[in-house]
């Protein structure tokens, strides 16, 4: 069953009452959440949300659907997003999120066995001058070549 | 030919501090403006001929003076959602010079008489957000926000807004809706937000960088400012520059700039054996110029404007005779059919059908009717929606075929790439 934390309760509490709208206070309460639930977020969470905010779980959960950056099924514990989008596109990134599926033995979107790594293909992230590049959980990772990219996963627990 | 305007001190790791800051002629232009009366930034900002520089380069004094004179709150928006691939200059700017955003963002308030703004920050960029709630936090504790800010009278509260992943939550009303805890679905304009905006009162949403630029107006007066650029076109701007250059980055030039110095000079050439193709001046929503139109075009609203495509966020990316231009494409459709919000059917159907159609001729499976649908289908995409995302999806179909049709016609015919030779299969499997 998911509970959120008695710290997690105070800090969606107050997002309440920081904005103007309470409804604002969906979507960083969805990213507290999805920290306390192993980076995903499933139904349970939403229907905890919606009983501590008193907002309707329908509500919140048209505003979980419409981004990309909450995941709506179980991730690694390094989430890998690699930017298949132009810029990289046109700088190997393509390429590289598949070099990294071959060397972790993982398909796209799959959870390792091991449970550490996922990896999704990503629209533009905002790092097309070091391109090509990935974000891992909150972080990127830029400039990256197919080795250098391994180098930096085989070194995350 | 860079001009430091904005990045005078950009190299300095301490520019990000607000006693870095300080040191660099931080806050002096806030201290300036609040001696004067809004109505004369407002004044000073139509002068300068600053233009929106998200994309949409609509000047921003004008649209200043859209707000209602009554006096009745009104709310100023930073859209730094900055999600048009190839764009990465707001990041840059939230990095290393947050409280340059901040206190362009101070006087601006100041100038609509807005008590509240918000940054809203794509919510994929982590590092910057940090970087802005660090300087907030900085300046409320030195009084730059806050009551009374340096005893002027005047109080304004800034918060900053993570999004969570949406491309359409650029588009000003989309993040006008996502800031309400809404669906970031853009709403119908009219009203626009000056008049109707962020829980339906006035509204003024504005791009980092054109913010932050307010700051230079005030600083040396916008005559000093028109000496930079065109006549239509004034001032500086910054361009994310990538792609196949050897040096990839933002630099900032004046209005007007030579597209082909930006790339060769700048961005120091294409790489050792590969010429240049084509480059998408503005933004992957821009339509794309052949190698020899780059050479006519200045990095100007008229001169790109004049040759069918636009200046937009002056994300420069450039393509070379390596690429295969339907593949490019390919990426491209993907894109947009990801971002469409799906309130509009001609969004929504449009760019599943551009990307259903350009997939199935790089996968060997298109007819020849398939290229004239295309153009076809995003015809009828422009025009007829809610915001502007349908257009944005259509114009570089239509500008790819028309201007490199010849690939799709060989794709068509061999059932692989004309520059590759290759198979989609064997390009990307």
């Amino acid at each position: 069953m998911f509970q959120l934390s008695p710290e997690g309760i105070k800090e969606i509490k107050n997002e309440l009452g920081r904005y103007e709208a309470r409804e604002s206070a969906i979507i960083p309460s969805l990213y507290i959440a999805q920290k306390e639930n192993k980076g995903w977020i499933s139904p349970e969470v939403i229907t905890a949300l919606s009983e501590l905010m008193e907002i309707p779980a329908s509500k919140i959960n048209e505003v979980f659907k419409f981004y990309t950056m909450f995941n709506q099924k179980p991730v690694g514990k390094h989430h890998v997003q690699v930017c298949t989008n132009i810029s990289c596109a046109l700088e190997g990134g393509r390429e590289l999120a598949r070099h990294i599926c071959r060397e972790l033995k993982t398909k796209k979107d799959e959870v390792t066995a091991d449970g550490r790594f996922s990896i999704s293909n990503v629209e533009c992230l905002g790092s097309c001058g070091t391109a090509p590049m990935m974000q891992v959980n909150d972080r990127y990772y830029e400039n990256l070549t197919p080795e250098s990219a391994m180098n930096i996963l085989r070194g995350m627990k | 030919m860079e001009v430091k305007l904005l990045t005078e001190f950009y190299h300095l790791e301490e520019f990000r501090s607000l006693e870095g800051y300080k040191k660099n002629g931080g806050y002096l232009e806030l201290n300036k403006a609040l001696k004067m009366q809004p109505q004369q930034i407002i004044d000073e900002v139509k002068a300068s001929g600053l233009r929106g520089r998200g994309g949409a380069g609509f000047p921003t004094g004008m649209k200043w003076g859209f707000l209602p004179k009554n006096g009745e709150p009104r709310y100023l928006l930073c859209n730094a959602d900055e999600g048009e691939p190839g764009t990465f200059k707001d990041r840059m700017m939230m990095e290393r010079a947050p409280h340059q955003l901040i206190e362009g963002m101070i006087i601006s308030a100041f100038a609509i008489g807005s008590k509240k703004s918000y940054i809203y920050v794509r919510g994929e960029y982590d590092f910057p957000i940090e970087c802005l709630r660090v300087a907030v936090k900085e300046a409320y504790a030195a009084g730059y926000l806050g009551k009374n800010i340096l005893n002027s009278g005047f109080d304004h509260d800034l918060d900053v807004y993570r999004g969570a992943g949406a491309y359409i939550c650029g588009e000003e009303t989309g993040m006008i809706s996502s800031l309400e805890g809404l669906k970031g679905q853009p709403k119908l304009k009219p009203p626009f937000p000056a008049v109707q905006g962020y829980l339906r009162k006035p509204t003024i949403v504005n791009n980092v960088e054109t913010l932050a630029a307010v700051k230079y107006i005030i600083r040396d007066g916008a005559a000093a400012y028109k000496k930079y650029g065109t006549e239509k076109s004034t001032g500086t701007k910054l361009f994310s520059l990538s792609g196949n250059v050897k040096k990839p980055g933002n630099y900032e030039v004046p209005l007007g700039y030579s597209l082909m110095n930006l790339i060769t000079q700048e961005g120091g050439g294409i790489k050792a054996g590969r010429r240049l193709k084509a480059v998408i001046p503005g933004g992957s929503s821009a339509p794309v110029l052949t190698a020899d139109e780059v050479a006519k075009a200045t990095l100007d609203y008229e001169c790109l404007s004049a040759m069918g495509t636009m200046l937009g966020s002056g994300a420069v990316i450039v393509i070379d005779d390596s690429q295969c231009m339907v593949d490019v494409l390919g990426v491209l459709t993907h894109f947009y059919h990801h971002e469409s919000c799906g309130q509009c059917t001609p969004c929504r159907e449009g760019t599943g059908w551009l990307n259903k159609i350009v997939h199935s001729i790089l996968e060997g499976r298109g007819r020849l009717q398939d290229i004239d649908l295309l153009l076809k289908v995003a015809d009828n995409m422009k025009g007829r929606t809610i915001c502007a995302l349908s257009d944005a999806a259509a114009l570089p179909v239509l500008s790819f075929v028309q201007k490199f049709r010849d690939e799709f016609e060989f794709y068509v015919r061999e059932g692989r790439s004309k520059v590759k030779g290759t198979t989609y299969a064997e390009m990307h499997h």
